[in-house]
């Protein structure tokens, strides 16, 4: 299967953004080459401002231009962008509720070699407790392009979360639509349900036909809009399916786990079993490696589901 | 400056000073030290210099001034009442729980507040945004950004000086309010910011250096950074904290303190009594 990391969807989607909607602004904290806005800023070069390594004041800046009319993506690391600086993102834009799209890249543990101090577990948990901040998280290539196309259009401030790593992409171009807070049902399945979000759907999608061939009926689920979530989808997989196993590149404190468990335990109170870091910081390493020593896999999941249902 | 207009202006920031100890007399909280300082040149740029319009608040073309010393929200809403926003009356409803006008300025709630502040530092990256944007699609509006001089501790403000240079943004003036007083003290014994304009110079802005409670001085300066090309202004006015009632003058425990039935009575006197004098 073919693989793109998100974080360059992202530089080429907003190339394509950029010839329907002429307000866009893109900015960026020296990272430009990184979080692929390189490719924006090499296509426009007019309309791409580096803020130097300043991603408090970017965001204020973001914040600002907006006020104006244009549409702004305000692009860095996850650690920085909503870790450095959460209370600007908080009180400059989420407070006044201000169309501020913030993308963010190299997130979770798959940053790899930099190790814990750039690998962001964190930024879901945090963009998720601001009133009115929609969290977006995709798959691949396909989902990646569409979410930012969507979210242009979309009126309100959001936060966008992309990967270093080069991802499966499992979706299907000609076929794929986005809708901001509709999960996706990638398979039936009636024993227990895998929810996964961002680099690990592709893990869920092998684990189900793993599960599959040993007799298990997995229903797995893409969960690319953290907030605001689909609880149908999450209320019905609880009803049918009676366990859910949640499956993230993130904290289990505060993330897509989190935000399942909140839904199930209100609707439908099952067992909600978390995949995820488990309150712990990361360290180097290749990605791949991590993922595996941190059971962000598809073996993981398997075994964590046959556990479930006592097999 | 005019005389007349003069006079006028020092009635209007009269009126100002007066909305402000109302406000926080009926809140029971608030920050009059601060208001009261900005108070003069908050009353220029509403009453004589910006170009904003009351009946279309969200014009496109207007001028922006964001508060990035939010506190002093209620200088800023006496200013906007005065300025036709709404009805001055309002003024008494700071801070209640059923009013619009809250604690610290909210963009979209108040009709004329152009920017969310309070976290102090933000504002001015906002203004700095604001500049920006005008600069691509070469708008003719200003940008102003108002600033404690505590609050240019805040690190962020110096990313924000150091953003406004680096764009040329000429549409952008900011102005530090020295009343030389914070929550905790003399800003020098907190920690001192000074030199504060041999500090934004550094960072390639112009520097302009005033009496803040001076309407020919004010206006000078205002004035004078329209002349400027491809760089940001900086006017960095003296003032007094409480300025304009007697007994909150250059008192640090004025900064978040609201007047009792007696101290409210005697602050109103003594503006009615400099109101009559000007009129």
């Amino acid at each position: 299967m073919e693989k793109k990391a998100t974080r360059d969807s992202y530089g080429e989607a907003l190339v394509m953004l950029a010839e329907k909607r002429p307000d866009l602004v893109v900015l960026d904290a020296d990272l430009a080459a990184a979080t692929k806005t390189g490719t924006f800023k090499a296509a426009y070069p007019d309309r791409f401002f580096d803020c130097g390594i300043a991603e408090a004041n970017m965001m204020g800046v973001a914040a600002g231009i907006a006020t104006t009319g244009k549409l702004v993506f305000a692009s860095s690391f996850a650690m920085f962008a909503a870790g450095r600086a959460f209370e600007i993102v908080r009180n400059s834009i989420g407070y006044p509720h201000i169309n501020v799209k913030i993308g963010a890249t190299h997130a979770g543990i798959s940053v790899g070699e930099d190790g814990a101090s750039h690998q962001c577990n964190e930024d879901i948990a945090l963009m998720r407790t601001i009133p009115g901040m929609t969290v977006i998280n995709p798959a691949d290539d396909v989902e990646a392009k569409a979410a930012v196309l969507a979210m242009a259009d979309y009126v309100g401030p959001t936060y966008m979360r992309f990967g270093r790593l080069a991802a499966p992409i499992f979706n299907d171009a000609a076929t794929y639509k986005f809708e901001v807070g509709k999960g996706i049902q990638l398979k039936d399945g009636k024993d227990i349900t895998i929810v996964a979000t961002g680099l690990m759907v592709a893990e869920a999608i092998e684990a189900g036909k793993a599960l599959a061939e040993q007799g298990i009926d997995a229903r797995v689920i893409n969960i690319h809009t953290i907030k605001p979530i689909d609880r149908d989808i999450i209320i019905k997989a609880a009803k049918e399916t009676g366990k859910i196993i949640t499956v993230e590149e993130h904290s289990v404190i505060g993330g897509l786990g989190s935000a399942v468990a909140d839904v199930v335990t209100e609707e439908c109170p099952v067992p909600v079993i978390k995949i995820g870091v488990k309150d712990v910081f990361g360290h180097s390493g290749p990605a791949v490696a991590l993922l595996k020593e941190f059971g962000l896999c598809a073996d993981n999941i398997v075994a964590t589901a046959k556990a479930a249902l006592g097999k | 400056m005019d005389t007349q207009l003069k006079k006028q202006l020092e009635i209007a920031a009269t009126k100002v000073r007066m909305g402000v100890i109302e406000g926080v007399y009926n809140a029971k909280a608030g920050h009059p030290g601060g208001s009261l300082s900005v108070a003069d040149t908050l009353t220029y740029l509403y009453m004589n210099r910006m170009n904003v319009d009351p009946a279309n608040p969200e014009m496109a073309d207007r001028d922006r001034l964001v508060l990035s010393k939010g506190h002093t929200a209620p200088a800023l809403y006496a200013c906007l009442a005065h300025r036709g926003f709404f009805p001055v009356e309002e003024l008494k409803t700071l801070r209640k729980i059923d009013s619009r006008l809250q604690g610290h300025p909210v963009k979209g709630k108040v009709p004329g507040v152009d920017m969310s502040t309070g976290s102090l530092g933000q504002g001015i990256s906002a203004a700095c945004g604001m500049a920006l944007s005008g600069k691509i699609s070469s708008d003719t509006y200003k940008v102003y950004a108002v600033l404690g001089d505590g609050e240019i501790q805040e690190g962020q403000v110096w990313e924000a000086a150091m953003f406004a240079a680096h764009y040329q943004l000429d549409n952008l003036v900011a102005v530090v309010d020295n009343n030389g007083l914070q929550i905790d003290g003399k800003i020098g014994d907190v920690m001192s910011p000074y030199p504060i304009d041999e500090k934004f110079a550094a960072f390639g802005w112009h520097v302009i250096c005033i009496n803040g409670h001076d309407f020919d001085e004010i206006e000078k300066a205002f004035d004078e950074a329209e002349t400027v090309l491809n760089k940001p202004t900086v006017i960095i006015q003296r003032s007094t904290k409480g300025k304009g009632v007697s007994f909150m003058e250059n008192q640090c425990g004025w900064h978040g303190k609201a007047p009792n039935d007696e101290e409210y009575a005697k602050a109103m006197d003594e503006l009615k009594a400099h109101l009559a004098s000007l009129e």
